[in-house]
């Protein structure tokens, strides 16, 4: 093994940086051919897309004709003279400032809260928290629950009790559509990042908190700041990707519950507004202008997130 | 008072008061409650007779239990112009083959990437990190054009093929295998003749068994919730998900049968989770005596 490595370390000296990597290549060739079927399709149906969709963002294309080159045309149509453009932007950034740090806040709380339960109970906590997310279209409970007739739990317990006289048109309602629909954004929203936080706080070496302790760490609140948030930078930045991503594409759980568009566009959001340039008007470049700017806002959040996690623990 | 060293049955706790503790437990229940609730209404309401369904005031708990919204659903199901088996078989089928490639490919390039030095590993794994964010909203334009030009658009391999290479799969198991798999016993295998491949299949593959579990929920919920997609408008190639959500749009009359299907459509991956996560748990603990 030494003997191998002190060849290389000779061999390097004599050949240029590029010989040397052509050399690398060649000896670990087994290993791009372990990636290139993932690879194949993650770059087909994932990266060329992206890069795809910035150039069409630049054209107006129909998908019959040659895309027409326009420049930034579209982006100057959307936040100059698209006024629905700005109201599901609007929406979008609420959405996504309160759902995106509420979820991943209360997903880290929780995961840590139940660390120190047995791991039985743990386990069936986890899965009490974990199953709105992962239960398909379970979320319609919430259309039951929030009905806009007296059947609807809500209603009816308002109008029993004597708070209203007629039921609240709950979904169907400018005033409240948002939040109800920012509540089941909640609900359902301890997913992947929740599960990250989980296995993380599990690996934390134990050791760490008891020479905390010695040192003179007072509290859990100390011991979380000191020792647990610093070790959990991997899985937090990983959950506040997952946390963006999930709060800036929500759109589609809206549609079920409160309809497209909503009352008087009252949560109308961007990937609203993507539906209907896309499936609907088929205007390819304007619909990719759209998901480009989304991706830019995910992307800006994201290095925003990095930063602040930068200053956790010190 | 706040420093005196408590012991519970499971490990030794430093630094917790009682107040504390209390209050965390008021906190996680009024969450939990939040969580639960929700889900155990949608059974609830699953089990309810007709008449407790439209009863005023709305009452939470089912009074005379029946299974007669399940067998109007099945009913209905019976009913249908494709026959309900050949949406089932669609969906268990896409499941099971996109994550099987999904788990296959991930793992061996993960491998590659996590074990092998190769030129052009680390940016390839920083390019699949920021992938992260290439979420399908961003992606479907594209993605449209080119199953159309392969000529995908109404078949299987539209669904399947895009999930067997998913960002979070392969971020994951790379992740995994950096701090589950040692290098040395790699290295014994490879001095000892066995190709990287069968190093990846035999030695490195039963080390992250707790990742393909995780990599198998994610990759199967997602399969298993999928409702229409635009890829498909062949009715007998639609989803499960997509069927009992036609069936059950018929209104009022069928809200009992709505109830019902949500109820079969969300056990599916609650059950998956229950046994995989007891799984994992098994593993996780037998990998501590390393350590």
């Amino acid at each position: 093994m030494s003997k191998k490595s002190d060849a290389q370390v000779v061999a390097r000296k004599d050949i240029t940086k590029a010989q040397w990597t052509w050399m690398q290549m060649k000896r670990y060739k087994v290993a791009y051919l372990m990636i290139a079927p993932f690879m194949l399709i993650f770059f087909i149906f994932t990266v060329i897309p992206v890069i795809a969709s910035l150039a069409l963002s630049f054209t107006s294309f129909n998908m019959l004709q040659m895309p027409k080159f326009l420049f930034l045309d579209n982006y100057i149509t959307l936040f100059l003279d698209d006024d629905l453009w700005v109201t599901a932007l609007k929406n979008t950034l609420i959405f996504a400032a309160v759902v995106g740090p509420v979820s991943y806040i209360l997903s880290f709380l929780v995961a840590w809260f139940i660390n120190e339960l047995s791991p039985r109970i743990r386990a069936v906590v986890t899965l009490i928290f974990y199953a709105p997310s992962i239960s398909g279209n379970a979320y319609l409970i919430w259309q039951t629950l929030f009905s806009s007739d007296a059947q609807g739990w809500v209603n009816g317990k308002l109008l029993d009790w004597g708070f209203i006289d007629t039921p609240v048109l709950w979904f169907q309602d400018e005033r409240y559509v948002m939040a109800l629909c920012i509540i089941v954004a909640l609900w359902m929203s301890l997913g992947t990042s929740f599960l990250s936080f989980i296995a993380g706080l599990q690996g934390i070496n134990v050791s760490l908190f008891e020479a905390a302790a010695v040192d003179g760490l007072k509290n859990r609140w100390q011991e979380l700041w000191y020792v647990t948030l610093p070790s959990m930078k991997p899985q937090l930045m990983f959950g506040a990707i997952m946390a963006i991503t999930g709060a800036f594409s929500f759109g589609a759980v809206v549609t079920a519950l409160a309809g497209n568009p909503s009352v008087n566009y009252a949560a109308y959001t961007i990937q609203h507004h993507l539906d209907e340039y896309q499936g609907v008007r088929w205007e390819v470049g304007y619909s990719s202008a759209i998901s480009f700017v989304m991706f830019l806002m995910m992307v800006g959040s994201n290095m925003a997130v990095t930063k602040l996690l930068a200053k956790v623990g010190q | 008072m706040a420093k005196k060293l408590r012991t519970r049955k499971h490990r030794v706790v430093l630094n917790r008061s009682v107040g504390g503790d209390m209050g965390i437990t008021v906190v996680l229940a009024i969450f939990g409650a939040f969580m639960f609730l929700p889900m155990l209404y949608t059974v609830m309401n699953a089990l309810k007779p007709m008449d407790e369904l439209w009863i005023f005031p709305p009452r939470f708990y089912v009074v005379r239990p029946t299974l007669d919204n399940f067998k109007e659903l099945f009913a209905l199901m019976s009913d249908s112009w494709v026959p309900f088996s050949r949406y089932i078989f669609n969906t268990v089928f896409i499941s099971v083959t996109g994550t099987a490639g999904n788990l296959l490919l991930s793992s061996m390039a993960a491998y590659a990437l996590a074990k092998i030095p190769f030129p052009g590993s680390q940016p390839i794994f920083k390019l699949v990190r920021f992938a992260l964010m290439f979420t399908p909203t961003v992606t479907a334009i594209a993605n449209f054009i080119t199953m159309s030009a392969l000529r995908w658009v109404d078949t299987y391999w539209a669904l399947i093929i895009p999930a067997c290479a998913t960002s979070l799969g392969l971020y994951l198991m790379k992740q995994f295998m950096d701090s589950n798999v040692s290098a040395e016993v790699l290295e014994s295998a490879r001095l000892d003749g066995a190709t990287e491949f069968k190093t990846f299949w035999v030695i490195a593959m039963p080390m992250v068994k707790p990742a393909w579990l995780t990599l198998i929920i994610y990759c199967f919920q997602g399969l298993w919730n999928a409702g229409a997609s635009i890829y498909i408008y062949s009715e007998e190639l639609k989803s499960l998900n997509y069927a009992i959500s036609q069936i059950t749009a018929g209104g009022v009359a069928r809200a009992g049968a709505a109830a019902a299907a949500t109820v079969i459509m969300m056990a599916v991956p609650i059950l998956v989770f229950v046994i995989t996560q007891s799984n994992i748990i098994e593993t996780m603990g037998s990998s501590g005596m390393k350590d």
